[in-house]
């Protein structure tokens, strides 16, 4: 009686398992946001970059992964180019083909095939592509729509375009 | 008492439904997940790994492990999406971990044109083994290693090639 029992019980969890996993690959998963970079639009509420419960989580969508069709002012949860275990979550900027203002130097850069350009919204806490460059579109993981705790901030995300980045021609 | 009837059979009806429904949904979870973590198949094609696969095309078998424990030594054969087009996966062999110095030809016709470089932090190098035909970090620079989805360890068509992959280094 006692084996069949912790039998179903297990049976049940790996079924559950199976399907959240499935499903948080496939369409869509929430992520906890770390750090300081993404202030206001995240994490406004804190002093410090150290983790916390207080952290927002943001549901990410992996919708966009089919066909890599993303527009300025997204925000993306990519691997980060220096170490594939850490994810990050930054604002695309530009796509390919799109010439930027580099900030901090006067140069111009084209946004090579296939890459885009991310920074956090909070440019004085944030490591993104002003210090390693542009980054492949194959490294983004999904598409953050919404915040989804804490429940006084719970909303949909809005798109934001930094002014005076894009060169238009 | 025909309606009650009724009603029972409509719950049975459902019920069966259902069950029927989540044998599918865990199949196709079941699916999802050792395509995904454990082992999948793909197709390749193009010149840019000959010799070593046909320019007909071949299955291989990838296995997803090695890359997610970082277990990948230079001299396997890896598959990855490449850097300029997401939507496209293509195999290489791996030539530079992070931190490596490498050397390769800028022009393969040019016996001096060697270059040597250092593979950065989180990057890796890959090099199709035609050198004649192959669009690899030859000419779009070392690649993070984020974009590398798994190591080719069998080759399951033509079955004539039958067989593992991945021994010994290539030079």
């Amino acid at each position: 009686m006692g084996s069949r029992f912790l039998w179903n019980v297990t049976r049940n969890v790996l079924t559950c398992g199976l399907i959240g996993l499935t499903i948080s690959d496939r369409y869509a998963g929430i992520a906890p946001v770390r750090g300081l970079s993404m202030v206001p639009t995240f994490n406004s509420g804190h002093s410090t970059s150290e983790r916390s419960f207080k952290d927002d989580r943001v549901l990410v969508t992996k919708f966009c992964l089919e066909k890599y069709k993303f527009t300025e002012g997204d925000i993306v949860v990519y691997r980060s180019p220096n170490d594939y275990k850490e994810k990050q979550i930054k604002r695309i900027i530009a796509l390919e083909g799109d010439w930027i203002n580099v900030p901090n130097s006067f140069e111009t850069l084209k946004i090579p095939r296939g890459h885009c350009w991310v920074e956090g919204d909070n440019p004085t806490n944030s490591v993104d592509s002003r210090s390693f460059g542009p980054i492949p579109l194959a490294l983004i993981e999904g598409k953050v729509t919404h915040i989804i705790w804490p429940p006084q901030r719970v909303g949909k995300v809005e798109k934001i375009l930094p002014e005076g980045r894009l060169i238009s021609y | 008492m025909a309606a009650l009837r009724n009603l029972l059979q409509w719950k049975t009806i459902a019920k069966e439904a259902l069950d029927r429904t989540l044998i599918v949904t865990k199949f196709l979870c079941i699916l999802h997940v050792t395509d995904k973590y454990l082992c999948s198949s793909f197709h390749v094609h193009g010149p840019s790994m000959y010799p070593t696969m046909n320019l007909k095309g071949d299955v291989l078998l990838v296995e997803k492990f090695s890359t997610r424990l970082g277990k990948l030594v230079p001299g396997d054969i890896v598959m990855l999406k490449a850097p300029d087009n997401p939507t496209r996966t293509v195999t290489k062999r791996l030539l530079g971990m992070e931190g490596d110095q490498v050397t390769f030809l800028t022009d393969p016709h040019i016996e001096s044109s060697t270059k040597t470089l250092l593979v950065p932090k989180g990057h890796v190098w890959v090099q199709g083994d035609n050198l004649y035909d192959s669009k690899d970090s030859r000419y779009f620079g070392p690649v993070p290693y984020g974009l590398l989805e798994g190591k080719v360890f069998y080759r399951i068509w033509p079955l004539i090639d039958f067989g593992s992959l991945n021994q010994g280094l290539w030079k």
